[in-house]
């Protein structure tokens, strides 16, 4: 009997998912897609979850945590778990599951709510929750330090090399998508710029006047940042100020890694804390009131389920389903980051083993959620309006005239009227060729909520509530990324010069932030000035790496399981983990030597030089200077993938070397702390 | 049973990285009750320093 509204769950997302599989021709309801979710993560959490926490893991409620056993009153506090849900949640959740998904609807919206759903399942949630129970395992030690315990220091090196490159490609893909969304768009820039002397006075606000009154400055800051929002349009307007905030992408580039290596060592609480209190609530809030506006709306998908550009031939990004979209959705389905976030301040803070399921699986459900929220989003535009503003400019021409006729060309009809006018809705100059993901999901979010609050008139404000609220929270991960780059970099090369190990002395932190600072200012500058649009070529090689780092953890998670003789469970994280290599191994290799230009970065740069030996210019390079850069780049990302693969394979060499070691073992050999260990004091 | 309010400003607390400083004064008059406690304010910096200055900064994607 206590199976039955499982059981009803499950008939009820089967039938769900039948309808956004079956349906052809009709537009169908973004409800179908909310209801499959919902019902599937449920069903999955009460079966799957529990399946893996009774058998694989065998969680015992008794067994002290790294919280009790440890108890301090400030790292290591028994927390309750919803609490801590929340704050898991909002450790894992950031921009990565809003922009995958509105990239990849330009293949419809049904292989990625496909992918999504399986992928989290089987694998994202799975990452996240074993890695949490490894690391409460050994007192919520990182995931760098667990490598090197379980599978030797050679391994524990590699890994933290891999995960810093990863952050690099990171914050420069985040730095992209802030610098296409503020791009020649002064409402836009002066909000985000407003935020600095804000967070500022909050910083100040909350040191000094009432200190660590998190509740009543946020508070402030965010009557503050509305107060931007409705100024920003007289600002834009002005023909003083308009001009003022209006920066073309190269500059906007030169400010953000400007800004960047300047926040990174300003004190913590002057910038960064304020500015984080902002970025995560604002953050919650907007996903919940997202969540409630499409229930509210229930507005029908008007992008098709499967659009031609399956085979590859797509504006927003190159490259055939399989393996590209599964890189595209990185966050959402799987994200490799969230083993370092799992293995971060979560495990120090849960009380018991048995909340491990709910905040380790629970919270990446809800992450998964949220990438569903964000297709939909993508997938309720008029199509002709999510390939004008996502293909890039040199597909779309100008203006447009010749946007709106690319466009409908592709088999989307849309006329250059409807692109202004869109334009005009939310209070821009252009809509066309705005790439990132950002300003694509902002349209949609403007679209949702002014439905249910405000009406067309509000649609501007919502617009642009919605690029503040993503620029926001990227900004903060740049500053607060800048800062972990700079520690692991120390550590790195604290390996071969110990004194720079010392994260105290001045001169070693500010060399490692500046080398994390310009290795991001590179890529980002790359991006900015590739005349594809950067979000085509730098995208992909993010989603590769945070992949990559996900098939890492989940080939550890593997070695553990073999440690502990629990081999026959090790399917678990085996299948994902081979599911992923597949995926990442063979996208990397076409990355590096598809034989397709628009794929491929040696044919691309290959075919660049080839055209610069005989003195051509191809476009969309205007002068030689821009052949050579591109060629430049082109190696620069070649190499990249390279790295990638190289540590990805030597990290799967030590798994299985870990691993037959294991199997000879006649007695386990994770090295977990006995559950009879006594607290330390 | 605690107050569904006192739960939801726990929580929006600890999203930003600053545990309970009741559960902090409980923890030190338990266990270390020779030893005088931070005030409010001396906890608050230390936590806010804990989460961004250290090596905690790593923010998801």
């Amino acid at each position: 009997m206590r199976h039955l509204p499982w059981i009803v769950f499950a008939v009820v997302g089967a039938f769900a998912l039948s309808v956004i599989a079956t349906e052809r021709g009709e537009p169908i309801n973004a409800l179908w897609i909310v209801t499959a979710a919902v019902c599937i993560f449920l069903v999955a959490y009460r079966y799957y979850a529990l399946y893996i926490a009774k058998h694989v893991m065998r969680l015992d409620p008794s067994r002290p945590t790294p919280a009790l056993r440890r108890a301090d009153g400030l790292d290591y506090v028994a927390t309750e778990k919803t609490v801590l849900f929340g704050h898991h949640f909002a450790a894992i959740a950031g921009a990565g599951p809003l922009v995958g998904p509105v990239l990849a609807a330009q293949m419809g919206y049904l292989p990625g709510t496909l992918w999504i759903l399986a992928g989290v399942v089987l694998a994202g949630a799975v990452q996240d929750f074993m890695v949490l129970f490894i690391s409460m395992r050994r007192d919520g030690r990182s995931l760098g330090e667990l490598v090197r315990m379980e599978m030797g220091a050679a391994a524990g090196t590699i890994a933290l090399f891999g995960t810093l490159m990863i952050m690099i490609i990171l914050l420069a893909v985040l730095a992209l998508i802030v610098v296409k969304a503020l791009a020649e768009s002064p409402w836009g820039m002066f909000t985000v710029a407003a935020t600095v002397p804000l967070a500022m006075a909050m910083g100040a606000y909350a040191r000094w006047i009432r200190p660590g009154k998190v509740g009543e400055v946020s508070l402030i800051g965010f009557v503050g940042l509305i107060l931007a929002i409705i100024y920003g349009q007289q600002i834009a307007a002005s023909p003083v100020w308009g001009p003022i905030f209006t920066f073309t992408p190269v500059q906007l580039c030169w400010l953000l890694i400007g800004y960047g290596a300047v926040a990174s060592v300003l004190p913590v609480w002057l910038l960064l804390a304020p500015r984080d209190y902002l970025s995560t609530f604002l953050k919650i809030g907007a996903i919940a009131a997202l969540a409630l506006c499409i229930v509210i709306m229930a507005p029908p998908l008007r992008m098709p389920a499967l659009t031609q550009f399956v085979d590859g031939s797509g504006p927003v990004w190159a490259g055939t389903l399989f393996p590209f979209l599964f890189i595209t959705i990185a966050c959402g389905a799987v994200s490799g980051f969230h083993s370092l976030i799992a293995s971060g301040t979560t495990p120090k803070l849960i009380a018991s083993e048995a909340h491990a399921p709910f905040i380790g699986y629970g919270a990446m459900l809800m992450e998964a959620f949220v990438a569903v929220m964000a297709l939909v989003g993508a997938s309720i535009l008029d199509p002709g309006i999510y390939f004008a503003m996502n293909s890039p400019a040199a597909v779309l021409g100008p203006d447009a005239a010749s946007a709106a006729a690319a466009v409908t060309n592709m088999g989307f009809p849309i006329t250059a009227d409807a692109l202004t006018q869109a334009a005009k809705d939310v209070g821009e100059a252009t809509i066309i060729s705005r790439t990132g993901g950002a300003p694509t999901l902002a349209v949609a979010m403007a679209e949702i909520f002014s439905h249910v609050i405000g009406g067309p008139g509000m649609k501007a404000f919502w617009y642009h509530f919605a690029i503040l609220f993503e620029a926001l929270f990227i900004l903060t991960a740049v500053d607060a990324g800048t800062r972990a780059g700079r520690f692991m970099l120390q550590d790195l090369i604290g390996l071969v010069a110990p004194r720079f190990r010392d994260t105290n002395a001045l001169a070693p932190g500010l060399v490692a932030t500046g080398l994390c600072v310009a290795g991001w200012g590179f890529f980002l500058y790359q991006g900015v000035t590739d005349p594809l649009g950067g979000v085509n070529t730098l995208w992909p090689v993010f989603g590769i790496s945070n992949q990559m780092l996900a098939a890492m953890a989940l080939m550890f998670c593997t070695a553990v399981l073999f440690r502990m003789k629990r081999e026959r469970y090790a399917w678990v994280t085996a299948i994902p983990t081979a599911w992923l290599l597949i995926c990442t191994v063979s996208a990397g290799w076409l990355k590096l030597f598809s034989p397709d230009p628009k794929i491929g970065f040696l044919s691309h740069a290959a075919k660049f030089s080839e055209a610069a030996a005989r003195g051509e210019v191809l476009a969309p390079a205007k002068s030689m200077a821009e052949m050579d850069r591109i060629i430049f780049n082109d190696r620069i990302d070649a190499a990249l993938c390279a790295l990638f693969l190289a540590v990805v394979l030597s990290l799967l060499f030590f798994a299985v070397k870990t691993c037959i070691a294991a199997r000879r073992s006649s007695e386990p050999t994770a090295r977990e702390i006995p559950a009879s260990a006594v607290p330390a004091e | 049973m605690r107050g569904f309010l006192a739960r939801l400003r726990e929580t929006a607390h600890l999203m930003v990285g600053l545990p309970s400083y009741a559960a902090y004064l409980r923890h030190m008059a338990e266990r270390h009750p020779e030893r005088t406690p931070m005030s409010e304010p001396e906890f608050f910096r230390d936590r806010q320093e804990a989460r961004y200055g250290g090596k905690n900064g790593g923010r998801c994607c």
